[in-house]
């Protein structure tokens, strides 16, 4: 950090309009476009996905989604719909980290010097839900000296990368397991610290990152790394719906919606907005929620009897059911909940057992049943 | 449809022409898979297609091996030097915007290649995030696949195919002159103007989802597609409102071609196997007739159960059955047929990106440790912030060129696999007082063919009550056939360990990116369970779970039965090769020359 502050003009007072690089509103397009954005309740079935996303949005320190399964079945839809709903932020105004001023803790090296003295503009924005777009190279993604800076005025910078942009957001990477192994390695470092050191070009920067992150794949194209798959909170398969009736609306609604987005979208904003009302509400209400030990002894049961390694398991499907209570309007979390979030908390998590040809979800339906049966 | 329409559809060169206009009424974010061998007949098409294409879209050919940096772009350095300022060189994506994009030898592009492609078609866009640029561009194209492979197992990546409406076999197509004077082009260019005013009634999508349904065609994307190549052909005709005629159309262009099993008609599952064989026999007795009316005729064997007019569903699934060839009828009828989409995408699966050796693959930010640098990247790297540097550093005026160790660019390399042979060796009394002799003989055989294979080998030793390995994973082939000619044999044969050991050491030797291939060699007389406790009725049950782990870490295996007793179905090495999936061979019968076939065979698999 010395250094970069060492590499700076003398002036800069404000750090952040300085990191702040001009280019930085070319790179906020490279969210998804947000004119052709398919609504989130308008999305046909596929009731496990929107849950797990859901959750996210509620508590996002259940800590990451991960959709598997088949082509076509609207994945990468769902993720950029997720982002219209989710509540505004308020957020330091002008820090390309999105720092929290409730929070002086976790700021970013500049808007923590300035905290103390004055008081920090603040101002609503939309929770970023970053992009990791598959051919990015690794300077983009932690970010680097700025390319325009050094060449116009011949000043060293930084320019922040997709990490400090997607800094209290949402990080999705599409096709995650094509992703090349130096980047995830990156990506899990970072997630497990919640911030991204920077030590190249003669630049010595830290930043907070804390994210959630969202992955999505087909099995098709190659198994992920144990090491990433762990480090999703929740885990969801897709399947494409077999059902004529189901596939029919499901087509139906995609045709309606390219054929006119603007249009389609104003039919569903309705739906949309008493979402993102429920949402916003749930996410008043989790801090409430009671979780009785009847409910924390089962939590614990099913984790012993499905073998799940370490408490990760156990603290992610209380998170989880808590989320989905608040999300229900409810006071306090019940076996339903637990038994409606289970699978998805715990299902990648099992160890192999190399006797049961029983696919995950058979296995957690089964410690469901012999946990709650009774 | 339009007389000249369906004169076209009445011969094989004149649907695939017909499709070409299709596709050229509605190109953008759709694709044509076109599977053909290089030659005239795909030579013709394409021509064909650039006819029927608005003069404004441009056809660009994408070279197959195409590195990241020239698909989606990136920083044009020369530009930059010289602007004084970032300039951003498009990649081949964002050029095609608004016309077709061609795909070399699309069966060998990467899963990546086709993931930034269909991120593309998705989209109608690319999210551009490298060296220093980062901006959302414009990317709305077709493409075409140019589809070379041979065979069910090579095909183009399924993200790929699952985006492509058309599907076209220009296998034993000939093509003629004059499609032109049929469809002109200024027919298509009329259609595309015609498209906006197509509509279409609901159950047209119900139609083509049901349709899709009976052909077994899994994915949502597929009567998308058709519904828009229906559409296509609807406004073809010039006509404003899409009728059977146009579902008939798109179901044979875009569902059937995707078909994993033949359609049956839910009451008459019972006639399903004749009716179909017999749309087969006719297709291969006349196989150009009913084309274009191939609804009718078809259509009353399906009616047997009291309706005087088939549904709509069934007319298509009657024409799209007519427009499929014979062979795959009966590929389909006798359910031999991949699980829609070929999971194995084309290429080899078992490679990995490597620092060392093989194909190049672009370079990467790294250490000189790493790997090979690439001077003219490091050199790329550098160059944007030479003046920066130099103002920096004031006394290294001298230096004509400021290059920092951030600056080092590594080659990357794509190679083959690294296949590790792990040996399971029976070292029992029972195997070792008749056999063991034999058995180390036969892996010394294979021990130098891995040599020759540059393989890596491991040694799995059971004995007495348990196994151990003898050898860790390594390359040093002399010192395993040391190790192996000084172990002893005797005691009991704890097979089940073995093989746990085995599996264990499978699954590590995996996640190193290797490819483990376990090759047990035992007399199968396990007598010795997991807990080491005597007892063969036990210790053959935990063999064979052991045998049913090592199936389900996925890896290839083989198993050699040492047994002297002339043993059949039942011998118990055999059971223990079933379930574990792995080859059996008897030794007495195995000479040099077929072990090594064996093993070499197993890792090639792999």
């Amino acid at each position: 950090m010395t250094s970069l502050q060492v590499n700076l003009p003398r002036d800069t007072a404000r750090p952040v309009s300085v990191v702040h690089s001009p280019s930085q509103s070319t790179s906020a397009a490279t969210r998804s476009d947000p004119t052709a954005s398919y609504p989130f309740s308008a999305i046909v079935g596929q009731d496990d996905m929107k849950l797990a996303f859901l959750i996210a949005a509620i508590d996002p320190s259940v800590g990451g989604v991960l959709v598997f399964g088949d082509r076509g079945t609207g994945k990468s839809t769902a993720v950029r719909a997720l982002a219209r709903l989710l509540p505004q932020l308020r957020a330091v105004e002008g820090c390309v980290y999105n720092c929290d001023p409730g929070a002086p803790g976790g700021m970013c090296e500049a808007c923590r010097k300035t905290a103390p003295g004055e008081a920090l503009k603040t101002a609503l924005r939309p929770a970023p839900v970053v992009d990791l777009p598959l051919g990015a190279t690794e300077d983009r993604v932690v970010g680097a000296l700025d390319l325009e800076r050094a060449l116009t005025r011949g000043e060293k910078s930084f320019e922040p990368g997709l990490l400090a942009r997607a800094n209290r957001g949402f990080l999705y990477i599409d096709e995650a397991n094509l992703l090349e192994d130096h980047l995830v390695d990156l990506l899990l470092d970072v997630a497990a610290s919640g911030e991204n050191v920077v030590e190249r070009d003669g630049l010595s920067v830290r930043h907070p990152a804390r994210f959630v992150l969202i992955g999505s794949g087909n099995p098709e194209e190659g198994e992920l790394r144990p090491q990433l798959l762990d480090r999703f909170g929740l885990s969801v398969d897709v399947k494409t719906p077999t059902d004529i009736a189901t596939r029919v609306e499901v087509v139906r609604r995609r045709d309606a919606f390219e054929r006119d987005p603007a249009r389609f979208q104003r039919t569903w904003a309705p739906e949309e907005q008493k979402l993102r009302r429920r949402i916003a509400a749930a996410r008043r209400r989790i801090g409430e929620i009671e979780t009785p030990d009847a409910v924390m002894e089962k939590a614990a049961r099913l984790c012993v009897a499905l073998g799940s390694d370490g408490l990760r398991g156990e603290l992610t499907l209380l998170r989880a059911a808590r989320a989905l209570a608040a999300f229900e309007a409810q006071t306090s979390v019940g076996d339903a909940g637990l038994r409606r979030v289970a699978p998805f908390a715990l299902g990648h998590r099992l160890r192999r057992n190399p006797l049961d040809e029983a696919g995950s979800a058979v296995r957690v339906a089964r410690a469901i049943e012999e946990t709650f049966g009774a | 449809m339009t007389d000249g329409a369906s004169a076209l559809m009445d011969d094989a060169w004149g649907r695939m022409a017909f499709a070409a206009a299709l596709f050229s009424v509605d190109p953008l974010q759709s694709g044509v898979l076109l599977r053909a061998a290089p030659g005239p007949a795909r030579d013709a098409w394409l021509a064909l297609l650039r006819n029927y294409l608005p003069d404004a879209a441009p056809l660009t050919r994408a070279p197959v091996n195409i590195a990241d940096d020239r698909l989606l772009g990136g920083l044009d350095i020369a530009a930059t030097l010289r602007a004084g300022r970032p300039i951003a060189e498009a990649g081949l994506l964002a050029q095609s915007h608004g016309g077709v994009l061609v795909l070399a030898m699309a069966e060998r592009q990467s899963a990546r290649t086709a993931a930034h492609i269909a991120g593309a078609l998705d989209r109608g866009g690319i999210a551009l995030a490298r060296e220093g640029l980062a901006a959302r561009q414009d990317a709305r194209i077709g493409v075409v696949a140019l589809d070379e492979g041979q065979g069910e197992d090579e095909r183009p990546p399924a993200a790929l195919l699952d985006r492509l409406a058309i599907h076209l076999d220009l296998a034993g197509v000939r093509p003629w002159a004059g499609v032109p004077s049929l469809i002109a082009p200024s027919q298509v260019a009329a259609a595309r103007a015609q498209l906006a005013k197509v509509t279409t009634p609901p159950e047209a999508i119900a139609t083509l989802v049901g349709v899709a349904a009976r052909f077994g065609v899994d994915s949502l994307r597929a009567p998308l597609l058709a519904l828009r190549v229906a559409r296509a052909a609807c406004a073809l005709r010039a006509a404003s409102t899409v009728e059977e005629i146009d579902l008939e159309i798109a179901a044979r262009f875009v569902l059937a071609p995707r078909a994993t099993c033949l359609p049956a008609t839910p009451q008459e599952s019972a006639s399903q196997d004749s009716a179909s064989q017999d749309s087969a026999s006719q297709e291969s007795d006349s196989p150009e007739t009913d084309a274009g009316s191939a609804g009718a005729p078809d259509a009353p064997k399906n009616d047997n159960h009291g309706r005087d007019r088939p549904s709509p569903e069934d007319i298509v699934v009657a024409a799209a059955c007519a427009a499929l060839p014979a062979d795959v009828l009966a590929r389909l009828a006798s359910g031999d047929v991949h699980s829609g989409l070929s999971p194995r995408s084309g290429h080899s699966g078992a490679a990995r990106v490597s620092s060392r050796r093989g194909r190049p693959l672009g370079a990467r930010r790294g250490a000189l440790r790493e790997g090979r640098l690439s001077l003219i990247d490091t050199l790329r790297a550098a160059a944007p912030w030479q003046s920066l540097r130099r103002r920096e550093r004031p006394d290294a005026e001298r230096l004509a060129l400021h290059v920092l160790p951030d600056d080092f660019r590594i080659t990357r390399f794509r190679e083959r696999r690294e296949t590790v042979a792990i040996f399971v060796v029976d070292a029992s009394g029972s195997s070792a007082m008749r056999r063991l002799a034999e058995v180390k003989g036969a892996i010394e055989m294979m021990l130098a063919d891995c040599y020759v294979r540059r393989d890596s080998v491991a040694l799995v030793i059971f004995r007495g009550k348990q196994a151990e390995v003898l050898l860790p994973p390594t390359r040093a082939l002399a010192r395993a056939r040391r190790v192996l000619a000084a172990t002893p044999g005797g005691g009991g044969t704890p097979l089940a360990h073995g093989l746990d050991m085995a599996a264990t050491l499978a699954e590590s030797v995996r996640r190193k990116g290797q490819t483990p291939l376990v090759a047990l060699l035992t007399d199968g007389k396990a007598n010795i369970d997991r807990t080491g406790a005597p007892g063969r009725a036990r210790a053959l049950v935990d063999a064979m779970q052991a045998a049913q782990r090592l199936r389900l870490a996925g890896c290839a295996a083989i198993a050699i039965d040492s047994s002297p007793a002339a043993s059949g179905a039942d011998a118990p090495t055999r059971k223990i090769a079933e379930a574990m999936k792995a080859r059996y061979l008897r030794l007495p019968f195995v000479d040099a020359a077929r072990l090594s076939e064996a093993v070499r065979a197993a890792a090639t698999a792999t």
